[in-house]
């Protein structure tokens, strides 16, 4: 029952609530007796403890406890995966290290906490944290990814990091063919809001939890390993969040520390890290190398693409993700072969950072693609389209959807495409040099599993109700559209509850999933209703006994006859004749096995317009245009957001985020806000984004797909292609930062 | 942060002589780099005087040019119309600094006495002869900072920049000791415009000549400036001038609003038809103080503005420049920006 009409923009059901500081984040909560904690952190990479001084710490005003390694509480479930993957506990292949927090005087990465400080204030607890003294031991600690590629090993996992479809040399044959290497520094998601936890033992086996995740049901799991208790004990609230952009993906060892030292000093206890914890606690994307070779014929045809990338991890574990997978299906070639490496270096572990591998794969791939229509002399749309398949190559099936000439099509319209011309460096304004760049983004739509509550009272209110949060993508403004649009509830009178785990199970907000996912669930318990409803009117002795489902419309609380406008029922007057306070329904939903039939993929085109200046190689965004192809848009106003979100995440990944570590001391030296540059207003143009809004008619009910990864999927590669056809010079290494680009230049 | 004294001063004396009187006493303007720097354990005051009090936030015309009051803020100052009529390269100067938010907190004495970014100057685990400067005994801004309750050395010494993370850093005027930079955007103005600093201490009053204000660091980095200890920063004058139709601050940076210089220059000219009759220019992000280019200066009065001549200015001012590895590049950014900076200065396309 796919709709085939376009949603109207809606305004985002929670922005008021956020706009006038009524939604409350974890660090908001507040609970009598509450105590606060500081971490304090290696300041080696490698090494050991040779000695913690801790006693003024303990001996400072408000001090309640300061914990080490040496008298850390016991965590029951310790042997357990503590801090498993937000999903559940995957099981961890087995690294030659492990890290457990505060549990032996080995040290495996810069920051790493080394005693937790807690007193009745939190100035008071950061104050004395500055008291704990350390010294160490210290080893060589290799921090630079540059320095170890080699050693790179494959990821467990089926594939063994290696993908081949045809020969894997193919493309050296080739009339024309390309080498080229590409770098991703460490970026850091650096959400506006810390990262930490509020922790409140409520009885002897049962916890409250306030928490920064983007998965309460993940968190009340970790926790329930973690502890060894039932999770039905275990209450975790994350209603809103200050952005995530990933680092919320899994419970972290220092949120498990925080909860066992709640339960030892028998007060409620709140962490909220610094900015520069930030930076060594919660994940980054990690450092990635990466090499393509691609032959094409003369004729623009691909005849092999061979694609590796080795990205840094942790000693302690081994953190994958999907940098090489655009490959093996975006563009039609015989011959791919792909190789995913991992290095484990003297690092904290990375984690997805949106659109995680991908975006990191795209930008290679998507410049090797505009590096190989440059010299083929096409335009590097044509080069696509000379290119494009119909059917996925890696799986030989057909994708579920893909409007991708239309979305190059539109794109192309909207920034000016005509205006750019093929031959570099030819474009000016001034001084200025003027460049175009475009490039392709690709995301997995999946259909997670999924449940939802909802409530339809006989006074015309519907309630919604899910544990998922909403990081800020709209989550709650979509479900209320999707609800609308079964029930035709006045969008005023839905209200959607979400972000805690006494409502019905919900993955993890991630991979762009949750409008699929909790959407269907959503759908579903709205049509039983409907149902519930048509029954109850079309049943003996109903007021509109003996009519068929399909000759009913429901709308603004009124149930009617289509052709005959006059026949109707007020659903409040049919429930109240039925006696029915509520009528109460709970979906789980997941897809069919027909899904797995399909390719199912979100697609966006990204555009830019940049003007560089030859002189001092400073590069600007001055335009950009971003096209989704992800289905049925639910709610156009967040989508928007979304993609615009996504293009500042990716002005900022293009030209100027990166995490710098001097590696003689393995630690970072521009952790901080203002040295980290993360886009600002300034960086960021007016930018135009177009939804090709049609609805995909496999995935769903409501046939959209995601769209929170494939807003940031690629822009970094459209602009480093402005940014060539601007000067006629190729950056691979991000982000492009005026030095590069005027060394260049002069 | 660690407990400190907070006391509130309304006369300039009053301010002097608390700093003067108790050691590791600091004035407190607008915050935005002190409150840092003890956020960080840098600097450990015991007392803070607040400074935001005293009368001396006025921007008033004199009878040689223009007095502004050292606690007048970074926005006040950029956006005064006598500033941006008469001295309109102080007003772009202060705008390219900081965010929005700092400039409105930011005072003129606070910006021109905020320290180094040096990465490894703020990292108390990391060396850094500035922040602990190699003990010759009672050198300024030393042990004092450091208390009996925190029981530590501030840090290692050495210099970490060299050989490590410097894209940042200086390519004029450094040591061995310290190859950090000045970061202030308005003292590039204000060293260009030939501003008068007057302060007033325990000794008396003084005026200070704006380019002898801060000063290289030689073998004791430590010292930024040579204000000496308890003495005020109470007003800058600037001199009226003929610049004020061809000024330009061009600020080249990692991102369009909200970071430091990598390289900037400030260009005030004062041409007649398109001879160069005077001209000022000076750099930032190039030293561990405002960067006056007077050779050449010296090179373009009298010359008429052409690219050519531009070019050989910048030459000129690049002589004796040095780069520390990751800041090699800046030996082409900076004549570069010099370049760019003069033709839009001149309106030369
Ligand atoms: C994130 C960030 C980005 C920034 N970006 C830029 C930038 O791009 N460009 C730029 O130029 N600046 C930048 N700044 C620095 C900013 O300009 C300075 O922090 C500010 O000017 C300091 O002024 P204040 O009044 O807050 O000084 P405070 O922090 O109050 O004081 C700084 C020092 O000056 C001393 N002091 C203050 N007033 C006097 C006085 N009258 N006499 C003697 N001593 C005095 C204090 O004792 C203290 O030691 C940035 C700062 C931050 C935090």
């Amino acid at each position: 029952m796919t709709k085939d009409t376009k949603n109207p923009p809606i305004d985002r059901v929670d922005g008021r609530l956020k706009v006038t500081g009524g939604a409350n984040y974890f660090a908001d909560f507040e609970i009598p007796n509450t105590a606060y904690c500081v971490i304090v952190g290696s300041k080696i990479a490698k090494g050991t403890i040779a000695s913690l001084d801790t006693k003024k710490a303990q001996n400072a005003p408000g001090v309640l406890g300061v914990f080490t390694h040496q008298n850390m509480p016991p965590i029951p479930g310790w042997d357990a995966p503590v801090g498993g993957e937000a999903d559940g506990p995957a099981p961890k292949p087995k690294t030659e290290e492990t890290y457990r927090i505060l549990s032996s005087s080995k040290i495996l990465f810069d920051g790493q906490p080394i005693a937790i400080v807690v007193a009745d204030t939190y100035e008071r607890a950061t104050y004395a944290a500055s008291l704990v003294k350390a010294t160490y031991s210290k080893q060589t600690a290799r921090t630079d990814l540059q320095k170890h590629v080699a050693e790179g090993i494959a990821p467990k996992g089926a594939d063994g990091g290696n993908y081949l479809r045809g020969k894997p040399d193919a493309y050296q044959a080739a009339p024309v063919t390309l080498e080229a290497n590409y770098t991703i520094p460490i970026e850091v998601h650096n959400p506006m809001e810390l990262h930490g936890i509020l922790a409140h033992w409520t009885g002897p086996n049962t916890l409250m939890i306030y928490a920064k995740t983007q998965g309460v049901n993940a968190t009340q799991q970790a926790m329930a390993e973690a502890f060894k208790i039932a999770p039905k004990n275990i209450h975790v609230h994350a209603e809103f969040m200050g952005g995530g952009f990933g680092m919320g993906l899994r419970t972290w060892p220092q949120e498990t520390a925080v909860v066992a030292i709640a339960r030892k000093i028998g007060r409620p206890l709140k962490l909220v890290v610094n900015r520069s914890q930030m930076f060594t606690l919660v994940g980054h994307r990690p450092y990635t190398v990466q090499t393509i070779n691609m032959g094409a014929d003369q004729d623009g045809k691909l005849i092999g693409i061979a694609h590796a990338a080795t990205a840094e991890t942790a000693s302690y574990e081994d953190f994958t993700e999907a940098t090489v997978n655009m490959t093996k299906f975006m563009y039609a070639c015989p011959n791919v072969s792909t190789r995913y490496r991992i290095v484990r270096l003297d690092r904290s572990v990375p984690i997805w950072m949106r659109g995680p591998g991908e975006a990191t794969g795209a930008f290679a791939l998507e410049s090797a693609m505009d590096e190989m229509a440059h010299k083929l002399k096409l335009d590097p749309i044509e080069f696509r389209l000379r290119n494009y398949t119909e059917t996925d190559p890696e799986h030989n099936r057909p994708y579920s959807s893909k409007n991708l000439k239309e979305a190059y099509q539109r794109g192309a319209e909207a920034i000016g495409w005509s205006k750019r011309k093929n031959e570099p460096g030819s474009t000016r304004e001034g001084d200025w040099l003027i460049g175009y760049g475009m490039s392709t983004g690709t995301f997995n739509a999946f259909r997670w599993e999924a449940s939802a509550r909802v409530l339809l009272k006989a006074d015309g209110s519907l309630t919604v109700q899910s544990a998922v949060t909403d990081i800020g993508p709209g989550t709650g403004t979509a479900l209320t559209m999707i609800a609308h649009n079964v029930l035709n509830v006045p969008l005023n009178r839905i209200k959607v509850e979400y972000g805690d785990t006494s409502l019905p199970k919900a993955p993890t907000q991630g991979g762009s999933a949750i409008v699929s996912a909790v959407g269907s669930a959503v759908f579903d318990a709205c049509t039983s209703i409907k149902q519930a409803l048509i029954e109850l009117a079309t049943k003996n002795g109903g007021p509109l006994v003996g009519r068929q489902a399909d000759e009913l419309t429901l709308a603004d609380g009124i149930l009617s006859i289509l052709t005959e406008p006059k026949k109707k029922v007020a659903v409040s007057d049919l429930m109240q004749a039925n006696n029915l306070a509520v009528i109460d329904r709970t979906k789980e939903s997941k897809g069919g096995p027909q899904l797995q039939n399909y390719s199912m993929y979100s697609f966006s085109v990204h555009f830019v317009q940049v003007r560089v200046n030859p002189l001092t190689g400073v590069v600007r965004v001055t335009k950009a245009v971003s096209v989704a192809d992800s289905g049925r848009i639910v709610s156009p106003k967040t989508a928007a957001s979304q993609m615009i979100g996504g293009v500042a995440g990716g002005i900022g990944m293009a030209l100027t985020e990166e995490a710098v570590i001097d590696h003689r001391f393995g630690r970072f030296v521009n952790n901080n806000l203002a040295d980290y540059h993360v886009a600002v207003h300034a960086d960021v143009p007016a930018i135009e984004t177009i939804m090709i809004d049609k609805p995909d008619p496999i995935i769903n009910p409501m046939g959209a797909k995601g769209m929170g990864e494939i807003a940031l999927i690629g822009f970094a590669g459209a602009v480093a292609n402005a940014v060539f056809n601007a000067t006629g010079q190729r950056i691979r290494d991000l982000p492009i930062t005026p030095d590069k680009v005027m060394q260049k230049l002069t | 942060m660690n407990p400190f004294q907070f006391t509130r001063v309304t006369t300039p004396k009053a301010a002097i002589s608390a700093v003067t009187k108790e050691k590791g006493t600091y004035f407190l303007a607008g915050g935005t780099n002190l409150i840092d720097l003890m956020k960080r354990e840098v600097v450990i005051p015991e007392r803070l005087v607040d400074i935001n009090k005293l009368p001396l936030a006025t921007i008033e015309k004199t009878v040689t040019g223009l007095r502004i009051g050292a606690t007048a803020k970074n926005s006040a100052v950029a956006d005064n119309e006598l500033v941006k009529k008469y001295f309109p390269l102080l007003s772009q100067a202060l705008n390219a600094g900081a965010s929005a938010q700092l400039r409105n907190m930011a005072t003129v004495g606070g910006n021109m006495m905020q320290r180094t970014r040096c990465a490894y100057f703020y990292d108390n685990s990391m060396p850094c002869n500035k922040r602990s400067p190699v003990q010759t005994g009672g050198a300024a801004g030393s042990t004092e900072r450091f208390r009996a309750d925190k029981g530590q050395a501030n840090g290692p010494t050495g210099c970490g920049a060299i050989g490590g993370f410097n894209r940042m850093h200086a390519i004029f005027g450094a040591s061995e000791k310290c190859i950090a930079v000045h970061p202030s955007d308005m003292c590039i103005a204000l060293v260009a415009l030939d501003a008068t600093v007057n302060v007033s201490g325990p000794k008396g009053d003084r005026k200070i000549p704006f380019g002898e204000f801060h000063r290289l660091p030689g073998d004791k980095p430590q010292q930024d400036n040579t204000l000496q200890p308890g003495e005020l920063i109470m007003s800058v004058d600037l001199p009226t001038n003929r610049f004020s139709d061809n000024s330009h601050y061009l600020k080249v940076r990692d991102r369009a609003s909200y970071a430091f210089a990598l390289v900037s220059v400030g260009v005030a000219l004062d041409m007649k038809g398109n001879t160069i009759r005077d001209v000022r220019l000076a750099m930032g992000g190039v030293a561990h103080k405002p960067w006056r280019l007077t050779k050449a200066e010296d090179f373009l009065r009298g010359k008429p503005a052409t690219e050519a001549n531009f070019k050989q200015a910048a030459a000129l001012a690049m002589q004796g420049a040095k780069g520390y590895g990751e800041n090699d590049f800046k030996l082409t950014l900076a004549p570069n920006s010099i370049i760019d900076a003069l033709k839009t200065a001149t309106k030369t396309a």
